[in-house]
């Protein structure tokens, strides 16, 4: 009954409005009986989480920095670090800004072309997008999991690492403006650029010059030797007929090119055996695919200790461990920290039993 | 020329695998023959080359090509039947022109980019397997009849629309580019990547169908007074949002379900993607859920710590969307070996955020001189325009480059006119001229000219 009421509103609104709706694709009032209904506040609510710099959407409610270093080292430093300066997974959150910075609202490193990372920190503006970010995207295998309570906590950790709020600092909706006051990139953007009006004004345009036109010609850079084959063997990435041969960067370079005058079968050959896409939805047991499509390989390496203990390290600690298959597996699914330090591994609840049981066995197998 | 060249040259031309070792005409033997056939050719003019080579190619050949003279299992057997392979898929022969990562570029495969291989692609349209893909937290297959799209904030009734709905309502269908704003992200400094498909492969052209996003903004009755800016949503996990200006949402975004002729694979936004034809791909929001209506832009992540691009002075340009008038050649192009001297089609692929595209020139010989290709039709307004030109190759190096100019006038700029007021640590919007290398050995490889 609703519905059919604010159709017949809906009518009504469109013919007072009239004449301003001009183009061909556009409706005539009412055309679109029985398609879609009209949201429900409660449906509103659920999808509406969008804060605004001017806080517009944003919850009430609050959080210190002590409860959002406590969701942090459960659920953020695995990929972050402990004090978000890792470098493992993402760019860094916290780092390189100044008191100063804080005073003037500009990010001094962000002019020096020696410094190294840009952390998030030195990039956002507006504290309204570290809030939404949080809340909407993290943590990155999780997201939306956190309470409002929590998405405050974290944000006030993050600010406290740059020094913009006080260690024993309770972030709220009612203080939020004034941290906004604070923050140290604040004037740090610009929209003064041509690229978001389709009718912008270019900064930079070529010249339509045909003849004798004015090039140094000199070449500045070419693709070192030592990426020649960072990208694979070229020659499985083309087709092997047309008016060119890919490149067998299996071979030493330019010295010695096209030194494979009969390529043409090997490049088949290659082609034909060339590595299919990695499955994706079906469960598979292959250890290597499982390992890739839960993104293991983000904390953890073949031989060296990166965020998480080494493949081979976890291997040797469980040799010969009748239990450790069942046991891991169940870690693997729920998470949890302790055997191999501070950082938590993230749970992963989306592997079924069977892909567990497989990429814990490659595992405790040598990952090969 | 060097022996080089004949050695790739056109006898061994197409990769029959024809010969068999112990065949009579072996590579080895028939590279003999043709060694002594063009010793007699030696002085061959450059106008002449064609007509030679074919003779020698006579010769050489002795009674002729056994892929002729000898009948081959498809002309004397039967094939396979239909619908032996339900879907289909390309030739096993091509199995090489994958979607591939840059290794390196990043950490974790779930926030990634997949490069389109350029190279390999005919015409304007991006087959749907090869469209780039670039995910921030994983991509999805979602089921159809549980999708919904919900358009609110400024409207005078927030609607909910299925799959359902939106498959009812009168629908477009329409060619445009996609091209991430980090393409050719990795080249702003310096070369750094070996082929067109990983220098230019975060770009795609497809036919998009859906619902205009206008007419569903009008049938939820947007508040046309106030409203400045809609906010796409999607409703994956990374939920990304981007802020739209509202002229472009009433221009010509689509909320797109069909691609080339198929729903959207699910890569590419299954069942629902914003499509706002000559913005930066991020703004075509994948597994779209929500659309509102509002006055203020919302600086998201994605337009406030990601997607800003950073100048000289350290200040970052924010909300930079548009994609400007580049040009790349595809054939030939980096990290290929050209077969011999003598004719080529030069090809390549133009697009302008803005509207059409007017003209390509082309220079073989690094800038200094230029010829106007060909465009091919269809040339419309946001979309990839295939142009062409025909060049023979004389032995010599070459630099290979192309330069598009669009119908607002503007043209593609060379890489460091875009240094010299943007310096190199932008990321995006890199649109600069692309120069392809010819070696005198046939090699074509990836370096910047000034």
């Amino acid at each position: 009954m609703s519905r059919f009421i604010n159709c017949v509103r809906y009518s009504l609104a469109v013919i007072a409005l009239g004449a301003g709706v001009a183009a061909s694709a556009q409706p005539a009032s009412g055309k679109f009986t029985g398609v879609g209904r009209t949201a429900t506040p409660a449906e509103i609510k659920a999808w509406d989480i969008d804060v605004r710099p001017d806080f517009k959407g944003l919850p009430p409610g609050s959080g210190s920095v002590a409860k959002g270093q406590d969701v942090w080292e459960a659920k953020c430093a695995s990929c972050h670090g402990i004090f978000g300066e890792s470098t493992e997974v993402f760019t860094p959150i916290a780092g390189g800004t100044t008191k100063k910075d804080i005073e003037t609202g500009r990010v001094a490193n962000l002019s020096r072309l020696d410094f190294p990372q840009r952390t998030t920190l030195m990039k956002v503006a507006t504290v309204s997008t570290l809030w939404d970010y949080i809340n909407r995207a993290m943590p990155w295998n999780n997201p939306k999991t956190l309470s409002v309570e929590e998405v405050y906590a974290v944000t006030a950790y993050i600010l406290s690492l740059g020094e913009i709020v006080p260690d024993n600092f309770v972030l709220s909706d009612k203080n939020i403006a004034e941290v906004q006051k604070r923050m140290p990139n604040r004037n740090g953007m610009t929209e003064k650029h041509g690229l978001w009006d389709i009718k912008g004004k270019p900064d930079v345009v070529g010249t339509l010059c045909m003849k004798d036109c004015a090039t140094e010609l000199k070449i500045t850079s070419v693709l070192p030797e030592s990426a020649r084959d960072a990208h694979g063997n070229l020659r499985e990435q083309h087709r092997p007929i047309g008016p060119a041969r890919a490149i067998d960067t299996s071979r030493p370079g330019a010295a010695a090119p096209s030194g494979d005058p009969a390529g043409r079968p090997t490049a088949v050959a290659a082609a034909a055996g060339a590595a299919p896409a990695v499955k994706t939805g079906a469960s598979n047991t292959s250890g290597p695919e499982i390992s890739k499509k839960s993104n293991c390989t983000a904390c953890h390496a073949p031989a060296a200790k990166m965020v998480g203990p080494s493949w081979t390290d976890i291997a040797k600690k469980y040799k010969g461990d009748a239990k450790a298959p069942a046991m891991l597996a169940q870690k693997v699914k729920a998470g949890g920290a302790g055997n191999w330090g501070a950082v938590p591994m993230p749970p992963h609840p989306n592997l079924k039993d069977n892909e567990l049981a497989a990429v814990v066995q490659w595992v405790l197998d040598g990952a090969k | 020329m060097s022996t080089e060249v004949k050695k790739s040259g056109r006898l061994l031309k197409a990769p029959e695998n024809f010969l068999g070792q112990g065949d009579e005409k072996s590579p080895e033997t028939m590279r003999r023959k043709f060694l002594a056939a063009s010793v007699s050719t030696a002085a061959a003019t450059f106008a002449g080359l064609g007509l030679q080579a074919s003779a020698q190619a006579q010769a050489a050949v002795g009674a002729g090509d056994p892929n002729i003279l000898q009948l081959p299992a498809h002309s004397t057997g039967l094939g396979m039947p239909v619908a032996a392979n339900p879907y289909g898929a390309p030739s096993q022969y091509e199995k090489g022109l994958q979607r591939r990562e840059s290794p390196g570029l990043t950490r974790v495969s779930a926030a990634s980019v997949a490069f389109t291989p350029l190279q390999g692609t005919f015409g304007i349209i991006t087959p749907s397997g090869l469209h780039f893909e670039r995910h921030h937290q994983g991509w999805w297959d979602i089921d159809p009849s549980k999708h919904r799209l919900m358009v609110m904030g400024l409207v005078k009734n927030p609607k909910v629309y299925t799959m359902d709905d939106l498959m009812r309502l009168p629908s477009v269908s329409r060619i445009h580019f996609i091209e991430c704003g980090a393409n050719t992200a990795m080249e702003w400094g310096n070369v750094a990547v070996p082929t067109v498909q990983y220098s230019h492969g975060m770009v795609s052209c497809s036919e998009f169908t859906g619902v205009p996003l206008s007419v569903l903004l009008d049938d939820c009755g947007i508040d046309r007074k106030q409203a400045k800016y809609i906010l796409g949503e999607g409703a994956d996990g990374s939920s990304m949002t981007r802020t739209i200006p509202l002229d472009r949402a009433l221009d010509d975004v689509i909320v797109a379900y069909g691609m080339n002729g198929e729903m959207l694979r699910p890569e590419n936004g299954y069942p629902l993607r914003l499509v706002v034809p000559g913005i930066q791909g991020v703004s075509w929001v994948k597994w779209l859920r929500r659309i509102e209506v509002g006055d203020q832009k919302w600086a998201t992540k994605d337009e406030a710590i990601h997607y800003v691009d950073l100048m000289p002075d350290g200040l970052h340009r924010q909300y930079t969307g548009i994609q400007e008038a580049k040009s790349v050649i595809t054939t030939p192009s980096g990290g290929q070996t050209l077969l011999d001297k003598g004719f080529y089609n030069i090809s390549g692929l133009a697009w302008s955020g803005r509207g059409k595209i007017k003209r390509v020139d082309v220079s073989v010989d690094g800038g200094r001189n230029w010829r106007t290709a060909r465009l091919e039709t269809p040339v419309l307004s946001k979309a990839f325009t295939r142009f062409n030109i025909d060049w023979v190759w004389n032995g010599g190096p070459a630099i290979l480059q192309s330069r598009a100019q669009d119908d607002t006038g503007y043209v593609q700029p060379k890489i460091n006119q875009l240094r010299a007021v943007r310096g190199t640590r932008s990321i995006y919007h890199q649109n600069a001229i692309q120069s392809w290398k010819v070696a005198e050995s046939g090699e074509v490889s990836n370096v910047q000219v000034y």
